[in-house]
């Protein structure tokens, strides 16, 4: 587990930047793909889908990194290539080290071992208790009935759930049926686990409470995992780096504060609108006009980061002489950085609004003109 | 009703029960795994075979559709050939096994395709084999429905050995035909009637209580 960890401080984070094709070689991945392409073929009448192109990335080996894209966007599919339930059309897909799109038959499920998946609708057997769900990899895996038990127990133990041992699925909660879904994907000790959208189907809280046990497995099991989802607000709170899909192609990836801060892709930001609220307060909304009012302010978002962000506000009226309101602002933490989006009205016509956003980009802020209130 | 006409209630009883009951082993330990491979066997399935898949489902339609009376009588010269003769409870046995193992097969079928394939999908994840899947995952999760499925499957069976008195079988459905409608003794067919529905409620009644007791997916107090 130490070993996972001083792998994963030695590596610099500008490593999994741009650009793409250094970044595959580079890092000591544990899931890495090279030129994929997945298309099904034509089947019954319907058209063949390429569902991926062109995939070329790498996970950091204990990291924790986010896949996120809508669906649709090939994020299933991507996931049934690297736990090797489907073969890419071309290239590869390496998972430790291995390439498991060459496997099959033992090989195959000998190397499923080592990946350990979690559902978003926890897919645990109705007909068997909380501790023989999570002895099922086990049982398949051919352990014996006393390394099982002493083994499950442990797992209920890291779950917190050693008091559910002899419930059934259908007398838990989605959080508690999670976790034994969790205890049972690390039951084998995989050295990566999939989780595929597994907090959608929870409620905030609950969702908060599974995605800090997932922290705390990565950091103390060193377990890499790779969190599939359409939620940012998922990336935010756990991964370090950020894959964006979308259409079947990686549209973006880097550092998580990177992303949120200097979006380079329409879909992306709206997956952040999403998390640092997008939205107007209503009053200002209603009296946002497109066409530039006289004696009126002129609104721009900035997306701010870390240290310079949060006065951006102070330099724009000390540096520019001009008052700056504040309309709207919402400042987070995000792959431990401070990221936020703030709102500002602008007086004195388009003049100022051009000064205002030139000194922005200039200091390499991410800026977009709303439009003009009273 | 004299003491003899009983006796004769109880022994035709008996013979029903024994021909449904061997038919009901036999037919279960051809049809379970028939239906399993029935609804595992289609196109991109754990034991996909589509040809064998639409040629079994094509011979499990034919026997299906085969009215039962005209079954037990077309396969005589087989029935000679497996129990030694054609006549009798034991004879009777061979056209009921026949004709209830494609419908044991659909009825397995039905409900192994009720299991989510979510969790064939799960279960191969952690590197299961297609028989670990089959019998960790498929069978168990779909037990309640194969007992519900057993349990239908016996009672068409009681009511098939109605027939079988054509070819000597002996049985309740021979006794009421022969006594009751022949021979025109309305209390025997009452009789055999009381004893039959007595029999498929006692079926049906435990194999309900069973496929609850092991359906984990309601709640159990």
């Amino acid at each position: 587990m130490n070993v996972h960890q001083s792998l994963m401080a030695s590596l610099p984070l500008e490593s999994f930047s741009p650009p793409p094709e250094s970044v595959a070689a580079k890092v000591d991945a544990m899931v890495r793909f090279e030129g994929v392409e997945k298309t099904y073929p034509a089947y019954r009448g319907k058209p063949s889908v390429r569902a991926l192109q062109n995939i070329d990335f790498a996970i950091p080996r204990g990291s924790i990194t986010g896949v996120i894209g809508r669906s649709g966007a090939g994020k299933s599919s991507l996931v049934r290539l690297i736990n090797g339930l489907e073969k890419p059309t071309t290239g590869r897909v390496e998972v430790d080290g291995r390439d498991i799109s060459v496997l099959s038959g033992r090989e195959l499920r000998l190397a499923q071992r080592s990946i350990g998946m979690i559902f978003q609708h926890f897919n645990l057997l109705s007909s068997r208790t909380a501790a023989a769900n999570i002895a099922l990899p086990l049982e398949i895996a051919g352990w014996s009935k006393v390394d099982i038990a002493v083994r499950v127990a442990e797992l209920l133990d890291l779950v917190d759930i050693a008091d559910k041992h002899d419930r059934y699925p259908c007398e838990l909660s989605g959080g508690q049926k999670q976790r034994i879904g969790i205890a049972r994907a690390l039951a084998t000790r995989p050295s990566v686990l999939l989780s595929d959208e597994a907090t959608s189907a929870l409620d905030p809280q609950t969702t908060r409470a599974i995605l800090d046990l997932l922290a705390n497995i990565n950091r103390e099991l060193g377990v890499t995992i790779v969190l599939i989802t359409h939620e940012m607000s998922v990336v935010r709170q756990l991964a370090k780096e950020v894959i964006v899909i979308d259409a079947g192609d990686v549209v973006e990836r880097g550092h998580v504060a990177d992303i949120f801060t200097h979006p380079k892709q329409p879909i992306t930001q709206t997956f952040l609108a999403e998390v640092l609220g997008d939205s107007l307060p209503v009053s200002l909304a209603s009296r946002l006009q497109e066409k530039p009012v006289t004696g009126g302010q002129a609104v721009i978002r900035v997306l701010v980061r870390g240290d310079t962000g949060d006065t951006v506000v102070a330099r724009l009226a000390r540096e520019l002489s001009i008052d700056v309101a504040l309309l709207s602002a919402r400042i987070d933490e995000i792959g431990g950085q401070r990221v936020g989006s703030l709102t500002i009205g602008v007086p004195g016509g388009d003049a100022a609004a051009a000064q205002v956003l030139a000194y922005l980009s200039q200091h390499q802020f991410s800026t977009e003109r709303l439009g003009y209130v009273a | 009703m004299s003491p003899e006409l009983i006796n004769l209630i109880i022994q035709a009883t008996g013979e029903s029960l024994f021909m449904v009951g061997v038919a009901a082993l036999v037919a279960t330990s051809f049809g379970l795994p028939l239906g399993v491979f029935l609804a595992t066997s289609g196109k991109g399935e754990l034991y996909a075979a589509p040809r064998i898949n639409a040629v079994l489902g094509v011979l499990v339609n034919a026997t299906r559709s085969t009215p039962f009376i005209i079954l037990v009588v077309a396969i005589i010269p087989f029935t000679r050939l497996v129990a030694g003769t054609s006549i009798g409870s034991g004879a009777a046995i061979v056209p009921l096994t026949i004709a209830a193992t494609p419908f044991i097969a659909r009825l397995v079928e039905a409900a192994i395709r009720e299991v989510d394939g979510g969790l064939i999908e799960t279960a191969s994840s952690f590197g299961a084999t297609p028989l670990q899947i089959v019998l960790k995952v498929l069978i168990p999760e779909a037990l309640p429905g194969l007992l519900l499925a057993l349990t239908l499957a016996v009672v068409s069976l009681l009511v098939y050995t109605a027939m079988v008195g054509a070819v000597g079988g002996g049985g309740l459905g021979d006794l009421g035909f022969r006594y009751g409608y022949q021979r025109f003794m309305p209390g025997m067919m009452l009789a055999v009637v009381v004893v039959l529905i007595a029999l498929v409620q006692t079926v049906q009644t435990v194999g309900d209580y069973f496929a609850k007791r092991v359906n984990r997916r309601l709640r159990h107090r």
